[in-house]
């Protein structure tokens, strides 16, 4: 009796004798548990006092000193052993505590002795399992008191580490020692995802927490619910960025304008903004959604690494298909799949190319699904650098193949143009231009893919004389199509057409729907900051691209102010001087080129930017920028040299 | 081991009209949700089954959405455990008051110490946590030992076990089948035969062929039961 009495003072025994052994805290802790099961009203008052100080001792819920976490400690591990005695009624405020606990602010011994506490407590049959895995996701959490400037310091960088691990390992006891735990974890990590108003901090911590969980043992049993809760929550924050923060006056109006926004002035010209005038900077859910977007990459990098790709990139693609894809114009979130691809082109960047196309082709799908796709494939096409183009020419046959068909199939006797009837051809059609326009000179450089172009039957489709996709489809795209189409002679006899300097006609508009299926270029440039390094080597900005009237290696541009530049001009410009420098294999005499509008006005105006860059709106008003200035000093004197 | 038995089923799967072109997957999706949880009607847990489509013509239901409803013959593979039955397990934890066993790699089971007969003892040997027996020395129960525990109580929805370790035929499955016989004890041979003859009638009736339609066979009609081929 003595004993245990002295077991009840808890810090008078602990200061005076030393530390109570474990099986003297053991029978102090059952007694104290013992003592409070019956009826609250009948409980003697002291058994309710030495029981609300084991609550209190268990989670004291602020920074406690050496001692008093010695003292947790011990009482934690006493009540280890007797979880089987815990009553989820009579101890209830008792078990509250323990599964309220934070286990961020505790050392090691005490963090320990709780992660056992909860791993034990999960195994009493079915009353507290759910409560125990709560409580570890939870944990994923940084505690909320932790503010901005210290989260970035060593310690608790460390500590989240520390704090991850243990949790993971915590899960996996669980899980040995109750097998059905994970289905239990699904349906708790589903309800206990965090809402995407809350901090930044915290939804990137916990998303990097249950990433990592993901990428554990534990993983393979959870299956595709981290990544689709995951990516749920991308598209949360990605609906609630306002498309006024990315769009400028006039949407669109530079499908070809220059991209790159960094060594552009002119803000006019630019699809991006200039970042100080952006307002997508200051938006909350833009940076949320890009601190996100760093981590999902992230967790991507890692598990290529680790050679597990091809599942996560499995799971991603059904994500894809059921969330994102019947998204109306998801901004940012698909430049996630973007990045998987280009990780392993030759699997993953194919199988979503496949994919694309099967779901346009396919006849069970519903129109706007098949739009959309078309739309997704037709931008991933044009923008992803590591797609080969003997890719890119097999899809266009396929694309083609369709599209021909689809033509054979038309009635004749229907004489009237009805876009949206046709909405899925149309939108077929647009995509095969806009891919050309990206790739038609990597495709023409290679012979065999440029006869396999070639033999397809693209004028037929396009000069359709019912259908006329080139009335209906967007001018601007057609326009620079046709451009290069007739550089490359893929059409047998040459057209005139009329430039349609408007960027959008009726007829487009019908096609596109409400949701103006017609515009929507999901892979447009990334404008997230933080997460760009990740997009920007694989993605190609419409200025690197090489066209077919236009051949000096642009890539060098930024770097070599211009010298190697010069010595190939757009042959179109120059019908008769060019003698010197046919490295290429367009036979330019036999070429009949209507006059070019921008070769009249070469030595006036911006010769150099009507050469290099692709169709504008509207003639340039600014002054050329210094590096264009440049070039455009050097190309007169080469002019002068060749005139005579 | 009791408490697992095979039994014959003839099920109605309702498919839904939008995965009418893939009715095998549908059904067998369906049926697979019904795995590793506890099914009142067929009063244990689905432990595998086999599927057999007899007919191609199935009823379609009228109502909001026309369910096809495809009968179909299963077999199940059912594991009810009730109390008082030896089941075996492989041992994940030693505590000091409680085994922790899985049975079947999906049921946790759990060993309070006052379910465990006074001969074995905790001990630390060589580093490891073992309860050993103290009147057999070779008699020990370490971690990833399979032992033979009797059945006290079963929790449906989590399928925890409680067991206990005092009838004298349970203990390390590895040392009573070795020295069951030489400990004399006639109490434990005559449990076996028990056991075997409780099994064999519960088998019995089901080897029997599948055509025949006898009452006493376990045969259970499910009806109501719907599938949704999506998430």
């Amino acid at each position: 009796m003595g004993v245990e009495l002295q077991g009840y003072d808890f810090p008078v025994g602990v200061v005076e004798d030393g530390y109570l052994s474990d099986s003297e805290a053991f029978a102090s802790v059952i007694n104290v548990i013992n003592g409070v099961r019956m009826a609250p009203s009948l409980v003697p008052q002291s058994n309710k006092e030495q029981y609300d100080y084991l609550v209190t001792v268990v989670n004291p819920g602020k920074r406690i000193g050496q001692d008093d976490e010695a003292l947790m400690a011990t009482a934690l591990k006493a009540l280890s052993r007797a979880v089987f005695r815990l009553d989820a009624v009579y101890h209830g405020s008792l078990l509250n505590n323990i599964f309220m606990s934070s286990i961020w602010d505790y050392g090691l011994d005490a963090r320990n002795a709780l992660l056992e506490l909860i791993t034990t407590l999960a195994t009493v049959p079915d009353k507290f399992l759910d409560n125990c895995l709560y409580t570890l996701l939870h944990n994923l959490r940084p505690p909320s008191r932790l503010k901005a400037p210290f989260n970035q310091s060593k310690r608790w960088l460390m500590r989240k580490e520390e704090v991850r691990r243990e949790v993971y390992l915590a899960l996996n006891c669980i899980n040995t020692l109750v097998p059905l735990a994970p289905a239990r974890l699904k349906i708790l990590i589903e309800k206990c995802m965090p809402r995407f108003t809350e901090d930044k901090y915290v939804l990137m911590t916990y998303v990097e927490g249950i990433l990592g969980l993901e990428r554990n043992e534990i993983g393979k049993f959870l299956g595709s619910t981290v990544l689709a809760r995951v990516v749920d929550l991308l598209i949360d924050l990605d609906v609630n960025i306002p498309w006024e923060d990315i769009l400028q006056e006039e949407p669109n109006k530079g499908i070809f304008a220059i991209e790159l926004g960094e060594c552009n002035e002119d803000d006019e010209y630019t699809t991006i903004p200039n970042m100080d005038t952006l307002g997508l900077v200051k938006n909350t859910f833009a940076d949320k959604l890009d601190g996100l977007m760093v981590v999902a990459c992230e967790h991507l990098k890692s598990c290529s690494e680790s050679g597990h790709l091809l599942e996560v990139f499995e799971r991603l693609s059904e994500i894809f298909q059921r969330a994102m894809l019947k998204l109306h114009k998801s901004k940012f979130t698909q430049f996630l799949m973007f990045y998987a691809c280009s990780l392993d082109p030759d699997t993953c960047g194919l199988k979503f190319a496949i994919m694309l196309t099967d779901i346009f082709i396919s006849k069970d799908e519903d129109p706007d699904s098949r739009m959309k796709a078309i739309a997704y494939l037709a931008s991933y096409l044009a923008r992803a650098k590591f797609i080969p183009s003997s890719l890119v020419a097999s899809i266009l046959k396929r694309l083609v193949d369709w599209c021909f068909e689809y033509c054979q199939l038309q009635d004749s006797w229907v004489n009237k143009i009805s876009p949206q009837a046709d909405r899925v051809f149309y939108s077929g059609c647009q995509a095969v231009m806009y891919i050309l326009c990206f790739r038609l000179r990597s495709i023409c450089d290679v012979p065999q893919l440029k006869q396999l172009l070639f033999h397809l039957p693209v004028d037929s489709i396009l000069h359709h004389p019912v259908l006329d996709p080139l009335k209906v489809c967007l001018p601007l795209i057609v326009q620079e199509f046709l451009r290069q189409a007739q550089t490359a002679r893929l059409f047998k006899k040459p057209m005139a057409h009329s430039y349609d300097n408007s960027l959008e006609s009726e007829f487009s508009k019908a096609f596109g729907g409400i949701q103006r299926l017609d515009m929507f270029f999901p892979f447009d440039p990334y404008l997230l900051k933080e997460s760009d390094r990740f997009m920007r080597p694989n993605f190609e900005f419409w200025d690197m691209v090489k066209t077919t009237y236009s051949d000096y290696d642009s890539s060098e541009g930024e770097d070599s102010e211009g010298e190697d530049e010069l010595k190939d001009l757009g042959p179109s410009n120059f019908p008769k001087d060019n003698d010197d420098e046919d490295d290429l294999d367009l036979k330019i005499d036999k070429m009949s080129i209507t006059p070019n509008p921008s070769f009249l006005h070469q030595i006036a105006t911006n010769f150099d930017q009507s050469s290099q860059m692709p169709a504008r709106i509207r003639p340039s008003q600014s002054p050329p920028s210094p590096r264009h200035g440049f070039l455009y000093t050097k190309k007169e004197e080469r002019l002068d040299d060749q005139k005579i | 081991m009791e408490g697992l038995r095979v039994a014959e089923a003839d099920l109605v799967v309702y498919v839904h009209p939008s995965k009418s072109n893939q009715v095998r997957r549908a059904v067998l999706r369906q049926l697979s949700s019904l795995l590793f949880t506890h099914d009142e009607i067929f009063e244990g847990v689905v432990l595998a089954y086999e599927v057999n489509i007899p007919s191609k013509r199935a009823k379609v239901i009228s109502g909001l959405i026309p369910y096809i409803g495809v009968k179909i013959k299963a077999n199940l593979l059912l594991f009810s455990p009730k109390p008082s039955m030896l089941l075996g397990g492989k041992v994940v934890k030693l505590g000091k008051e409680s085994i922790h066993v899985v049975v079947l790699g999906f049921s946790s089971a759990a060993i309070m110490l006052e379910d465990i007969r006074e001969e074995f003892k905790y001990k630390i040997k060589h580093g490891e946590v073992v309860f050993a027996s103290s009147s057999h020395k070779r008699h020990v129960i370490k971690a990833g030992s399979m032992i033979r525990f009797q059945v006290k109580s079963l929790d449906e929805e989590i399928l925890h076990i409680s067991g206990s370790l005092l009838p004298s035929n349970t203990g390390c499955i590895q040392w009573l089948s070795k020295h069951g016989t030489e400990d004399g004890s006639y109490a434990d041979r005559s449990l076996k035969t028990s056991d075997i003859q409780r099994e064999m009638q519960e088998e019995g009736p089901l080897n029997t062929t599948t055509g025949d339609k006898s009452p006493n066979k376990t045969h259970k009609h499910k009806s109501k039961k719907r599938t949704r081929g999506d998430r």
